[in-house]
């Protein structure tokens, strides 16, 4: 497995064999992202910007399916993901904690608190 | 693991602690700018102290864990002389564990001045005695409590800064140490997976009590433990940082739940339950901040306290030295002066788990040595002791078992 620092994909991490979604290890603007983590480096091609520690889908993800990783359903889609896109407060939910549905999805600031 | 001895403090009561502080602690926030300017200026003193002027049995239980920690050699205790909390109390529970203790009210003293006056004068005196009393003895892994927390989490703190901790509690378990981690707010919609972890059909039960409580708790309040900074970070949901947040428990079977102040009782991986009980009165948000977490961590008698973070974290603790852990090589650089250890290599296939397990075993032993950490070092001592309902312990098992 190759960590060339110059090598034109970026990198991402797959906990569980089961997950549909891995880990960003870099920012990635767009194109190739290689996944460690289990079985052999696969690439999935990001269409638009992911951030270091966002979540990257590998396979398709229709709404009310489960977001999985390190194995277990972390959240539900509530929008169709494809394979690279982002997933994020956007296109997935929490079946526990119904305030975090409604945070800005860049910067987690909530938007459900009155200031005036 | 490699066996490990350095020399510790043996306490009269047979702790052993690898520090040799003296702990001031104040009753009241009134007390609060006396207090802090007794320990002003002295390397061997930490202040602790709680603000409210009514008592509360969870902090006044937290206090006196405080006094008779492993690390604490004597112990001022500094009050207005108005409030509920009372020093002398804390003074005597000291006392009765073998530590050198005083205390003293400001109003008697004569107020700020003559207070300050006093309390070095105190010092002082404390100081002479513990140089006189307490001797020094070899410690190993198993004469270790260590905790561990996390906060700033973001995406890297599940893959990499929490999976070295948990790795690292497997060596210490199997050493005989005693491993603490807590934030049973932080396993929510994991039930199954953390039930299957006990030990014993008791302590089965235990952990699905305490995990029923944390999720009533979250949902009665309405407020998960997860933060903006969390989210900016690319944490979705509450699930996805609590698969993140469990992986510093290691793989090891979990022996029962603590409660704030107790002490493990016996070797083995332990949960700390911080949660509130129920109450007519709502106390507020289980663990505030990170803090208010890690005090009740060394509440259970830990030495040392591992705080994963992913983002960066600038703080510190009394009482117990904090060792940062990131699994983010961004902030281990950009924090480098705050970052004691970086777990980072593990995802870029740099280094195994094991090989930055055993990395961070070798730092843990020498802070227990006497090396300071880095927050240690750049003096960060935040303390958080908040009113808190919890039902309590019997005596026998809590922190002067």
């Amino acid at each position: 497995m190759s960590t060339d620092a110059n090598a034109d994909y970026r990198r991402a991490f797959r906990v569980d064999a089961a997950d549909n979604v891995a880990t960003m290890l870099e920012d990635v603007e767009r194109g190739p992202v290689m996944i460690y983590g289990t079985d052999l480096p696969q690439i999935v091609d990001a269409p638009a910007p992911v951030a270091l520690g966002h979540k990257l889908a590998l396979a398709r993800v229709d709404p009310g399916e489960p977001v999985v990783k390190y194995g277990v359903a972390i959240g539900l889609a509530t929008a169709p993901i494809m394979p690279g896109e982002w997933v994020h407060l956007h296109n997935c939910r929490s079946q526990v904690d119904e305030r975090s549905n409604r945070l800005d999805p860049i910067t987690g600031a909530a938007k459900d608190t009155p200031y005036a | 693991m490699p066996d490990a001895a350095w020399q510790g403090f043996l306490r009269a009561d047979g702790r052993k602690g690898i520090r040799n502080l003296i702990l001031v602690v104040y009753t009241v926030e009134c007390a609060s700018f006396v207090a802090h300017a007794v320990g002003s200026g002295e390397n061997d003193v930490h202040v602790v102290g709680f603000p409210g002027c009514y008592d509360n049995a969870y902090a006044i239980r937290l206090m006196l864990a405080l006094v008779n920690h492993p690390n604490v050699g004597a112990c001022l205790a500094v009050g207005l002389g108005c409030e509920y909390t009372q020093p002398a109390k804390l003074a005597e529970a000291a006392a009765a564990s073998g530590r050198p203790a005083e205390w003293f009210y400001i109003q008697d003293a004569g107020g700020t001045r003559p207070g300050i006056a006093r309390g070095k004068a105190a010092l002082a005196s404390l100081r002479e005695k513990i140089a006189r009393q307490t001797t020094q003895a070899p410690m190993g892994w198993e004469d270790l409590t260590i905790g561990a927390e996390c906060g700033g989490s973001d995406g890297t703190s599940g893959l990499a800064g929490n999976p070295v901790v948990g790795r690292f509690f497997d060596h210490l378990v199997d050493r005989d140490g005693r491993a603490v981690f807590e934030e049973s707010v932080e396993m929510i919609g994991l039930r199954d997976v953390l039930v299957s972890r006990a030990a014993t059909p008791q302590a089965a039960s235990e952990l699905d009590a305490a995990y029923r409580k944390a999720e009533n708790y979250c949902r009665e309040v309405r407020q998960y433990s997860v933060s903006p900074g969390n989210f900016a970070g690319g944490l979705t949901t509450i699930e996805e940082k609590s698969m993140g947040a469990f992986a510093k428990s290691g793989t090891r079977p979990i022996q029962g739940v603590l409660r704030v102040s107790q002490s493990p009782p016996h070797s083995g991986l332990w949960l700390l339950d911080s949660v509130p009980d129920p109450h007519f009165m709502q106390f507020g948000y289980t663990n505030p901040n990170d803090t208010e977490g890690i005090m009740d961590l060394i509440s259970t008698g830990a030495q040392i306290v591992l705080f994963v973070t992913g983002r960066g974290s600038v703080i510190g603790s009394p009482v117990a030295p904090l060792i940062k852990v990131t699994g983010n090589s961004r902030t281990f650089e950009r924090m480098i002066d705050d970052m004691d250890f970086n777990a980072g290599p593990i995802l870029i296939g740099e280094q195994t788990l094991d090989e930055s397990a055993a990395a961070l075993t070798d730092l843990v032993a020498k802070v227990a040595a006497g090396a300071a950490s880095k927050p240690e070092a750049l003096g960060h001592r935040e303390y958080f002791l908040m009113y808190k309902h919890q039902e309590t312990p019997a005596l026998a098992e809590g922190c002067r078992a």
